[in-house]
């Protein structure tokens, strides 16, 4: 919901955006448009009012745009997108963005009430997903979208949807391994207790019963449980490499081979206890390592831009087809504000193509009959014909996504954890060995076997793998309470290396919200009210948002004879007066403006121009005022470089970069990367997206974050910008705060040592030091990331 | 003492069906959306406004659930 402007401005009942007019009344209520009145009637008609009783204005602010959903009658485009479908009954899965509220939930849920042909509903609040059971013999899945979209409810159908590729890590399976750990820890603690409390003479033939127990319940802890860590560890020794699996998983299997061996030859209870406890938290660490933000996705490409299905032209019928099977030659319908799905040649239509998915240039370009376009923009006004050039997937914007650069991503970094497992595993082995040599030196075979295990077990790093991940996790939801939503854990180990920023510039440090619009000229009241009536005609953003401009004091008037020339401007006819709003060509006025400008003439006469300014995102002088001293600052623009003067005060000259292409950008990082730098890509747009997957980590800044982000390792908020220096310095504090718990865990694993060298370790030792050690870790982690998060002024709870 | 090897064996029957009772909630994914079902048993199962709501829908509703 908007931030409310003046209190005692009307909201509209549905979405509590401020209401400039009062044409739109129901029922008493107030509406700011057609489309939030429609979907408060559709409610009140269908017995739904309860979805505003729960919430104040529970509705988001309704587009104007028309979707063209041809496509989902197509029964091979319905086929991938359904789960399941029987004679009866279709089931599908849609991703609505727009759920955010238990009114949502409510209405979402009863949308039987609006049409008894949909069975059953039910919503995934965290992920915005809704399942929806229908009966497609009585509604087809096109009149079931046309219903969520005339309520408000508009799901995102996007071809990344389709292809159903990256599905998100499924924990369940990790879950279930801990609770057969956590189930066999209980128990074998059980038996192992009268051990510890010395067992009395009587009691000692329950011995081998217990021990016997404890035996079997490890079975499952180290064939189920435990499994992969032994894959994990024979997999990286496999390629060399050592993580931290390889000395967990050496500790684990060390643990049961004594332990039942002792068990079995009757000499001992064995150290049962410990090795289901160590899985027990070791597991534990691993899931909360795991866990990631489902209802936001950082693996965003191109499909997920592109529609499922364009207007297919096939002599004189169009039909839809799937962008997937386009193919060269064939001929296509492009409307107004759909996307160009692969490189083509205009045929046919007036194109005036908005680019700023690939360059970040808002201005429509226009094109004339034979040119080329290509695939990324957006068409707006009428309709056009296109002949197909290049398929989609080898067009210049995919192209940009299928190049080398973005599948070798995946390995560029090692974690702190990984990086040092190798020196402490061969340090702890040669420890081993040292003390088991010894021993045999001293004729004492037996003790050598004990002291050789002893070290293995002590030294499990348990404490030292669980370090990492309850840090990390710690500071995960915090970024996560100040609006940045890092990937995962390992991402913020990256954030803590970097030393280059690279700023885009459009939608990054400007606020594509508010733009600062002014009129240069004379207007009187009266002429103003003709302005806003005539601009409230069009659709185009500007005129949208020179009404909202005007719009204090306007009252609507009737306009005669209506024309809109795309890419140009309007005219009506008001109060006998021709009134004519929109470019100098348009308007012929001969002045040359530099920002965007839009001009006003009345009879003819030129009366003033709108000037439209970037404006920058609030605190930006600030912001960079705390990075300048930290980093090194650049900034590439797909823009002209029309504000240059503006920000030679806050990049250096020779850092800025302007009319670069989504290529130049990916090109640059790179260059900054060859000089051996840590780079951390800031941008927003598809035309980021290639800058922002190179970089070492790629920030997208992104005013709703569950809609349309590139791929990135980290999504934030565009309000949240201004806390971009204590978010890095924070990410730098987690990372001493792992250094500090990997130092309090190596203190315990010496003096576990101590003690395992000289071959005595009792079952009770090992059962009492791994679970303090643990505890330690874990409670210190957490308590040190809250405390250096309120130091740096971050929301912490 | 020769009840304790009864009591053992019940006492891991029973942990044995928790146990269980856990992996099948798990399996059928009843852990898979933990947030909803909170916010959908604050629900009122009929409007609260409409007094005069038709009788007809009421016994869709139930028929339907």
């Amino acid at each position: 919901m908007q931030a409310t402007a003046v209190d005692s401005k009307l909201h509209c009942y549905h979405c509590g955006d401020p209401v400039y007019t009062d044409l739109f009344e129901t029922d008493n209520h107030p509406f700011c448009c057609l489309g939030c009145q429609s979907v408060y009637r559709i409610l009140s008609k269908n017995k739904l009012n309860q979805y505003y009783k729960y919430n104040a204005h529970p509705g988001k602010t309704q587009s104007k745009n028309t979707r063209h959903l041809e496509y989902l009658d197509d029964l091979k485009i319905i086929e991938k997108l359904i789960d399941f479908k029987d004679e009866q009954y279709t089931l599908i899965t849609l991703y609505i963005p727009a759920i955010h509220c238990s009114s949502c939930i409510w209405l979402l849920e009863h949308l039987y009430k609006l049409n008894p042909s949909i069975v059953q509903s039910r919503i995934d609040f965290t992920k915005k997903q809704a399942s929806i059971k229908f009966m497609h013999a009585k509604i087809s899945l096109r009149s079931l979208v046309e219903l969520l979209i005339r309520i408000g409810y508009e799901p995102i159908i996007s071809l990344q949807d389709v292809v159903k590729e990256h599905k998100p890590l499924n924990q369940n399976t990790l879950v279930r391994k801990i609770a057969v750990a956590g189930f066999c820890f209980g128990n074998v603690m059980l038996f192992s207790l009268p051990e510890y409390f010395g067992l009395g003479a009587m009691d000692h033939k329950y011995a081998s019963l217990f021990n016997g127990l404890n035996l079997a319940f490890s079975l499952p802890v180290l064939l189920y449980s435990a499994r992969d860590y032994f894959t994990s560890a024979y997999a990286s020794i496999k390629l060399k490499q050592v993580n931290l699996d390889v000395p967990l998983a050496l500790g684990i299997l060390v643990l049961f081979i004594r332990s039942a061996l002792e068990i079995l030859s009757n000499t001992g209870p064995g150290f049962m206890d410990t090795l289901c406890g160590l899985v027990f938290f070791i597991s534990i660490g691993k899931w909360i390592q795991n866990r990631t933000f489902y209802h936001l996705s950082f693996e965003r490409d191109y499909r997920s831009y592109f529609p499922v299905a364009v207007t297919l032209i096939e002599g004189e019928t169009e039909k839809a087809q799937a962008i997937a099977d386009l193919k060269v030659g064939t001929r296509i319908r492009i409307r107004n504000n759909e996307i160009i799905p692969a490189d083509a040649v205009l045929i046919n239509g007036d194109a005036a193509i908005d680019f700023s998915f690939v360059t970040g240039e808002s201005r429509p370009v226009k094109k004339v009959l034979g040119e080329v376009i290509y695939a990324g923009g957006r068409q707006l006004g009428g309709s056009i014909e296109l002949e197909i050039v290049k398929p989609v997937s080898q067009s210049y914007l995919t192209n940009l996504w299928n190049t080398d650069n973005y599948k070798a991503y995946d390995h560029k970094f090692q974690t702190f954890s990984n990086s040092i497992s190798k020196y402490f595993t061969t340090i702890v082995l040669s420890i081993a060995i040292l003390a088991a040599l010894f021993w045999v030196c001293h004729q004492d075979t037996t003790k050598a076997w004990a002291a050789f295990t002893a070290v293995l077990i002590i030294t499990c790093p348990c404490a030292l793998a669980l370090s990492s991940p309850f840090t990390l996790s710690a500071a995960l939801s915090l970024f996560d309470k100040n609006k940045c939503f890092i990937k995962n854990t390992a991402a913020i180990e990256q954030m803590a290396k970097i030393q280059t920023l690279v700023f885009d510039k459009t939608g990054t440090i400007t606020s594509p919200q508010s733009q600062n619009i002014r009129f240069i000229g004379q207007l009187t009241s009266r002429d103003a009210d003709r302005v806003a009536s005539l601009c409230k005609n069009s659709s185009h953003p500007l005129s949208t948002k020179i009404v909202q401009y005007l719009a204090m004091e306007t009252t609507t008037r009737p306009v005669q004879d209506y024309q809109e020339s795309i890419g140009r401007g309007i005219q009506g006819i008001i109060d006998g007066k021709l009134i004519k709003v929109g470019s100098a060509a348009y308007t012929q006025a001969d002045v040359s403006a530099k920002h965007s400008s839009v001009f006003v003439s009345i009879d003819q006469e030129i009366r003033g121009y709108f000037s439209i300014m970037q404006y920058w995102r609030e605190g930006l002088d600030i912001l960079i005022s705390k990075l300048k001293p930290l980093y090194s600052m650049h900034l590439i623009s797909g823009d002209q470089d029309k504000d240059q003067a503006t920000l030679q005060t806050i990049f250096p000259q020779a850092n800025m970069h302007f009319n670069q292409s989504p290529q130049d950008k990916l090109q640059y990082i790179q260059k900054l990367q060859g000089n051996k730098q840590v780079v951390c890509m800031i941008g927003d747009g598809l035309n980021d997206a290639g800058a922002l997957k190179q970089a070492n980590f790629g920030i997208a800044i992104s005013d709703d974050i569950h809609s349309f982000s590139p791929g990135c390792d980290a999504i934030l908020e565009g309000r949240a910008i201004n806390k971009l220096p204590e978010l890095l310095k924070f990410s730098k504090a987690a990372m001493q705060v792992i250094y500090i718990s990997f130092g309090i865990s190596l203190l315990y694993n010496t003096i576990g040592l101590y003690f395992a060298v000289q071959g005595g370790m009792s079952p009770l030792f090992a059962a009492i030091l791994m679970p303090m050690s643990t505890v330690t870790i874990i409670s210190f982690t957490s308590i040190a990331t809250h405390l250096y998060a309120r130091k740096l002024h971050l929301k912490s709870t | 003492m020769e009840i304790i090897y009864f009591l053992i064996a019940c006492s891991i029957f029973i942990a044995i069906l928790f146990l269980g009772a856990f992996l099948w909630a798990n399996t059928t994914g009843q852990h898979d959306d933990t947030h909803t079902p909170a916010i959908r048993i604050l629900f009122e199962d009929e409007l609260i406004d409409h007094a005069e709501s038709d009788l007809s829908e009421k016994k869709e509703e139930k028929s339907e659930k």
